[in-house]
């Protein structure tokens, strides 16, 4: 087998967290709080 | 067999509960309702697991497929590793447990179902689930990515056309109380009012219709539930292939053939059915799923 179940579990977690951080170094976390906090147009059928 | 003897595990008994205090969680905000605002707290910066507009009145954090299609539109980034990394983690870390407990959207459908109408099978329409992964490479990565304006700003192609949350949690909510809002809405408020419709309609005669066909949440978290350290374990010692799992799961899974199917939303009415009490929860590292691959 390629990888184990466990090694393949390991190996996500640890990409999620270095996506996540390195998401929040570059400042993706303001672009969703700024969405996030203003009425969304087009979620409500505004447009 | 005396059913007051199934050791069923609390998480299965109380699902409903738990459904009802994550859509509360995610919902916190309840005066917002009635003011007609949204929460502009610190909450916003975080997504929440499930299918949850962030323009809900009460909304405690960001809508994750709302967020991601926010962050790959915009003029600034062209891909979004912080909402993909927050959804790697809640996917491996739970799967598709996120849909059968933690998602507003999903007990919505579940309490449709409840109410007394004919109820029609979905196992010959199973070819249809492999359109919610279209939904997620199409409406939420590619369209939001590729087809953007002079400014390199894309639309939230699945938000503006297809989200039935939107409409249920934001515009309804919303155009009560603002009188602003309810003369803004046109037609595209008619269409996803339409599609809301219908799910709420499907939802009453098919189980979760939304979660099986469409949701991208769903889709992406279906690709992890293979690898999720939430489990489901069978133990092939107890099983006595009775069949009665297969026919109690409104998901369409046969469990004792694939324990962590990409259906499998962890709903426990296969354990609910089993006579024997061979099937169990488990979260854990590595492989859980059955008796033949794991030493205890």
């Amino acid at each position: 087998m390629f990888m184990t179940k466990k090694q393949a579990q390991l190996l996500l977690l640890a990409a999620g967290v270095l996506m996540l951080l390195f998401g929040l170094w570059r400042g993706e976390a303001d672009t969703v709080f700024s969405k996030a906090i203003r009425l969304c147009m087009e979620c409500v059928g505004i447009g | 067999m005396d059913k007051k003897k199934k050791k069923l595990s609390p998480l299965a008994r109380f699902r409903g509960f738990i459904q009802a205090g994550a859509t509360l969680l995610t919902n916190l905000h309840l005066p917002n309702f009635a003011k007609g605002t949204l929460y502009q707290g610190g909450g916003k910066y975080v997504c929440v697991p499930g299918l949850n507009c962030y323009s809900c009145p009460g909304a405690a954090g960001a809508c994750p497929v709302g967020a991601f299609q926010a962050v790959v539109g915009s003029s600034k980034f062209r891909f979004s590793y912080y909402i993909t990394g927050i959804l790697i983690l809640f996917g491996v870390l739970l799967g598709r447990f996120i849909c059968g407990f933690l998602c507003p959207f999903g007990w919505f459908q579940e309490l449709l179902h409840k109410i007394p109408s004919p109820k029609l099978s979905t196992k010959k329409l199973k070819p249809l689930r492999y359109l919610k992964y279209a939904v997620l490479l199409v409406m939420v990565v590619a369209l939001p990515l590729l087809a953007v304006n002079e400014l390199g700003m894309g639309d939230p192609f699945f938000c503006k056309y297809l989200c039935p949350q939107g409409v249920l949690e934001g515009a309804i909510p919303l155009s009560l109380t603002n009188a602003g809002i309810r003369a803004a809405l046109g037609k595209l408020f008619t269409w996803k009012a339409c599609i809301l419709l219908a799910v709420i309609v499907g939802s009453v005669v098919f189980y979760r219709p939304f979660c099986k066909w469409l949701c991208p949440l769903g889709a992406f978290y279906a690709l992890l539930n293979k690898v999720s350290l939430f489990q489901m374990r069978v133990d092939t010692h107890k099983c006595v292939s009775c069949g009665a799992c297969a026919k109690a799961c409104k998901m369409d899974v046969d469990i004792t053939k694939t324990p962590n199917h990409a259906e499998c939303i962890r709903c426990g009415m296969c354990m609910k059915a089993c006579p024997t009490d061979a099937i169990q929860y488990k979260f854990g590292l590595g492989d859980q799923s059955n008796t033949e691959t794991t030493k205890e």
